[in-house]
């Protein structure tokens, strides 16, 4: 197991940490904005009882 | 068939069956990358050419990939919207853009990592491959721009419409630029004549790799859009009720 790729180490491991870090904010935003659009239509439910 | 799309086709409905359908996607996508991962870094033999240099190629191509196919989803789904006034389908192009623009960052940044120790330079103005991509990244950019800029969800809806469907044109150009023109860029591995040209042993992680990013992206795409369905349909009867019922 050649960590340091042959010399181009610095460019491969980049390359592959940048896609992980990528497929984790993706996933992280998708997952948030759900809970978002969720807790705001919760607050605006719960105002309309309220007022009612 | 028709009942299974009509039904798709509602918010309701497609907000639970999207739930129980997101593990499916997922599940098989970090298998295929796992395996993608570990056999393309170190089971994958040496390139004769480019060294371990070449196994950028795991992450690139796909994220490419997905960059023009995420583009093609939002086109069509957008085509559907404007042309059977379907919402589903403009939720569907709403909640693909951004993950075709992260695809995109992602194939122009590997792309451009890759380029440095084998063209010797990390980027050249006048290749066509390259250039295309970056008018991809810039109309996804435009593109939830657009959205952005306007309030109104139906007005937002048919103004990207047009752009994403104007928009497609670019992606054959990014396709064949390296046939149409003299490109530092390589020309097409996979798909050519002949079958592909490569090693076995380098074509399999590819192919996992590939179809983990198309399953992923599907995981990824099906959970924006859940998101995209709740927002747009917040003042409905059924989101109360799902609300209520505490999401159930």
């Amino acid at each position: 197991m050649d960590l340091s790729m042959g010399g181009y180490g610095a460019y491969v491991w980049t390359c592959f940490l940048m896609t992980a870090v990528v497929v984790i904010i993706c996933e992280w935003r998708a997952r948030l904005r759900h809970r978002r659009v969720y807790r705001e239509i919760e607050v605006r439910i719960k105002a309309l009882g309220d007022t009612q | 068939m028709w009942k299974f799309f009509h039904q798709m086709a509602s918010p309701p409905h497609f907000y639970r069956i999207a739930a129980k359908m997101i593990p499916w996607f997922m599940a098989p996508a970090l298998m295929l990358i796992a395996y993608g991962v570990y056999a393309g870094l170190f089971l994958a033999p040496m390139d004769y050419q480019q060294g371990d240099a070449f196994r950028i190629i795991y992450v690139h191509v796909p994220s490419a990939y997905l960059s023009m196919m995420t583009y093609m989803v939002m086109a069509i789904s957008a085509g559907i919207g404007l042309i059977w006034r379907i919402k589903l389908a403009h939720a569907v192009a709403a909640a693909a853009a951004p993950l075709g623009a992260w695809f995109t960052f992602l194939a122009l940044a590997t792309g451009s990592i890759w380029g440095k120790p084998m063209w010797g330079t990390w980027w050249e103005w006048g290749d066509p491959r390259l250039t295309s991509e970056l008018i991809m990244l810039f109309l996804y950019i435009g593109y939830m721009a657009l959205r952005g800029a306007i309030d109104d969800t139906t007005k937002a809806d048919r103004a990207s419409a047009v752009l994403a469907l104007v928009g497609a044109v670019n992606v054959p150009i990014i396709h064949f630029s390296v046939e149409w023109w003299s490109s530092l860029h390589q020309g097409p591995t996979l798909i050519k004549e002949g079958g592909p040209a490569m090693d076995p042993g380098m074509l399999y992680p590819l192919l996992a790799m590939i179809f983990g990013f198309t399953l992923l992206f599907g995981g990824l795409l099906l959970r924006r859009l859940r998101a995209e369905v709740l927002f747009r349909e917040r003042r409905t009867k059924w989101v109360k009720e799902l609300v209520l019922s505490g999401g159930k």
